[in-house]
């Protein structure tokens, strides 16, 4: 079914780079190959999971996806455009199309804007002629919808719990009605608890919204939950991408296995087969470097 | 078009619901800090201090019996005299120091307050621009404020007082244009700062033009820093301003400074004490109230640097 239709998006042999810079006079330029080469095509309504261990360029190639980072090589196509080559129309509309929710709930909320304020702020940037009741109407709706209370309008980000300040972030990103929802690591700051509260509020949210999602994270147990098809990264390349039943019960690669086994299981019994697993999978990974 | 489908009226009734619904305010981080320094004693007793002088300064004048250029020929370097309504005494040319010491106050008051904001207003702005593009911008923004540290200030005030003759305005641009580059460099470090903080990659990514950027997310959390430096520089520019007066390059007679008083008192303070002990006391008490509301302030605006 999958196959028939058009993607939103997709990307092509996307590469970032960076140039670090010398140390010392005569000290040669390093560069930093971030993402090597990315490709993968996402379709409208789904949600792909980007896996990986931390630095393995998840974030970067989500920022160059949506041009907040220059990419050095490839192409990302949004509905038939390549993000690289527009100009700074195209870019708002693409801004108002693509949303992205942040890993730290307080930091990504502006500490001296009001919740009100804070949600308000990209429709006053992509739909500037609405009038001030609209908006605040728009606000209140949109915080009922993530599981805020409307009277919580004039509160500041700091009188706000984490999982409260992530829905926040959650409604911001909503609000514009966009196709796509880059979440960068959205629920790795949240305890697990909350955790659940808010990746279960983003799956309701998707289901009524018919929203993408790109959902990157470096617990391959919530991608696992939330997604249905998943990319595992590894030092900037692809080493495996398909289905999250296929790639989480039958993994390829001896990264995604590793990864696998890494994930900690409530059953001491289990996890003490699984410790011995692990070392096996080490021992193999050295004797493979 | 809000006539056909009734819709706005409907929306502002529902934006009015909400509006009355009962939406507690927030507790905002000015609100916080206010409250931490109306609990520090220095600073709250410092600020009615300042105040009183203010009042006093400008008010005062109205009051005294005597002009600040007006002559007393019946009483030449007097001291204190309550039946003339000399009450601080009078100088070489008879003049009622009362008087000349709350225009003194008044002067470098006034000199202070503008040159604050302006050096204030250019240093935010420029500051910010600089530290927020950052890259060729910044080295070519910062190292043109280093070549103005470089250019020593009483050189730039005499060149402008040659080029435009004696004028307190004049002084006013003198002393902002010097002072506004400390506030830059430290506008610049907050900003370096700031910008890396994820509500300005997310404002990034809604798609908020640079100048929004700078204008609605970085100032604002810049605050902290740049009330603290402004309420320190005050008390900088009082004695740039006297230094100036003093040297003879700031305000003309009969006007007066808090700085060409005590210049004038100087050099008599052995035969006529009182010339020099009047515009001493102001200028010695604004300076240490000024220091101890920047004190406070730094403690109530950042409660986590104690």
């Amino acid at each position: 079914m999958i196959e028939t239709r058009e993607p939103i998006l997709k990307v092509r042999d996307l590469a970032v780079e960076f140039t670090l810079g010398s140390n010392g006079l005569f000290g040669g330029k390093k560069i930093l190959r971030a993402v090597k080469g990315v490709s993968f095509d996402l379709y409208q309504g789904e949600t792909l999971g980007i896996v990986g261990e931390s630095g393995c360029g998840k974030s970067t190639l989500s920022r160059a996806i949506i041009r907040l980072l220059p990419a050095t090589a490839g192409e990302a196509v949004w509905l038939g455009r390549d993000i690289q080559k527009m100009n700074s129309n195209e870019l708002l509309d693409l801004r108002k199309d693509i949303q992205m929710i942040f890993q730290d709930p307080l930091a990504s909320l502006n500490p001296r804007m009001t919740a009100g304020d804070i949600i308000a702020e990209p429709l006053k940037i992509h739909m500037p002629n609405i009038g001030k009741a609209e908006r605040a109407v728009r606000v209140a709706e949109m915080m009922q919808k993530v599981g805020l209370l409307p009277t919580m309008i004039n509160k500041y980000p700091h009188e706000f719990s984490g999982g409260q300040c992530q829905r926040i972030g959650i409604a911001r990103a909503l609000i514009t009605n966009p196709k796509l929802i880059i979440c960068d690591e959205a629920v790795s700051a949240l305890d697990v608890s909350i955790r659940a509260q808010v990746v279960n509020l983003l799956m309701d949210l998707q289901k009524e919204l018919g929203i993408s999602l790109l959902f990157i994270s470096h617990d391959i147990a919530v991608v696992r939950h939330i997604a249905q098809r998943i990319m595992v990264l590894y030092f900037g390349e692809v080493v495996e991408i398909g289905e999250a039943e296929q790639v989480t019960m039958d993994p390829h690669h001896d990264y995604t296995k590793r990864l696998i086994a890494s994930v900690p299981v409530p059953d001491p019994k289990v996890e003490m087969e699984r410790r011995e697993e692990r070392r096996r999978l080490r021992k193999a990974a050295a004797k493979a470097a | 078009m809000p006539g056909l489908t009734g819709k706005d009226q409907v929306l502002t009734d529902y934006a009015n619901k909400l509006a009355v619904l009962d939406a507690p305010k927030g507790r905002s981080l000015t609100q916080d800090a206010l409250r931490r320094l109306s609990k520090n004693k220095a600073a709250v007793v410092s600020i009615g201090i300042v105040v009183l002088i203010i009042l006093v300064a400008f008010i005062g004048p109205y009051f005294v019996p005597w002009g600040y250029s007006e002559v007393d020929w019946t009483s030449i370097r007097k001291p204190p005299d309550f039946d003339k309504g000399h009450y601080l005494g009078t100088d070489q040319n008879g003049r009622d120091m009362l008087a000349r010491v709350l225009q003194g106050t008044q002067m470098s008051l006034i000199v202070a307050a503008v040159a604050t904001v302006v050096s204030v207003t250019i240093g935010v702005v420029y500051g910010a621009v600089s530290g927020y593009f950052g890259g060729r911008v910044d080295s070519l923004m910062m190292r043109f404020v280093d070549v103005m540290y470089a250019l020593p200030y009483i050189l730039f005030v005499i060149i402008l007082v040659v080029m435009f003759g004696r004028n307190p305005v004049l002084l006013f641009v003198g002393i902002g244009a010097i002072e506004w580059l400390t506030m830059a460099r430290i506008v610049r470090g907050q900003t370096l700062s700031i910008k890396e903080k994820e509500f300005i990659e997310a404002a990034r990514a809604s798609g908020a033009k640079p100048f929004a950027i700078i204008m609605r997310h970085i100032v604002p959390n810049l605050s902290g820093p740049v009330v603290i430096y402004a309420t320190l520089t005050i008390p900088e520019i009082i004695i740039a301003e006297s230094f100036l007066s003093y040297l003879g390059l700031g305000v003309q007679e009969p006007q007066t400074s808090l700085g060409t008083l005590i210049s004038a008192g100087a050099p008599v303070a052995e035969v006529l004490p009182w010339m020099l002990l009047g515009p001493a006391a102001v200028l010695v008490t604004l300076l240490l109230c000024l220091t101890y509301i920047g004190d406070g302030l730094r403690d109530a605006l950042d409660p986590k640097d104690r």
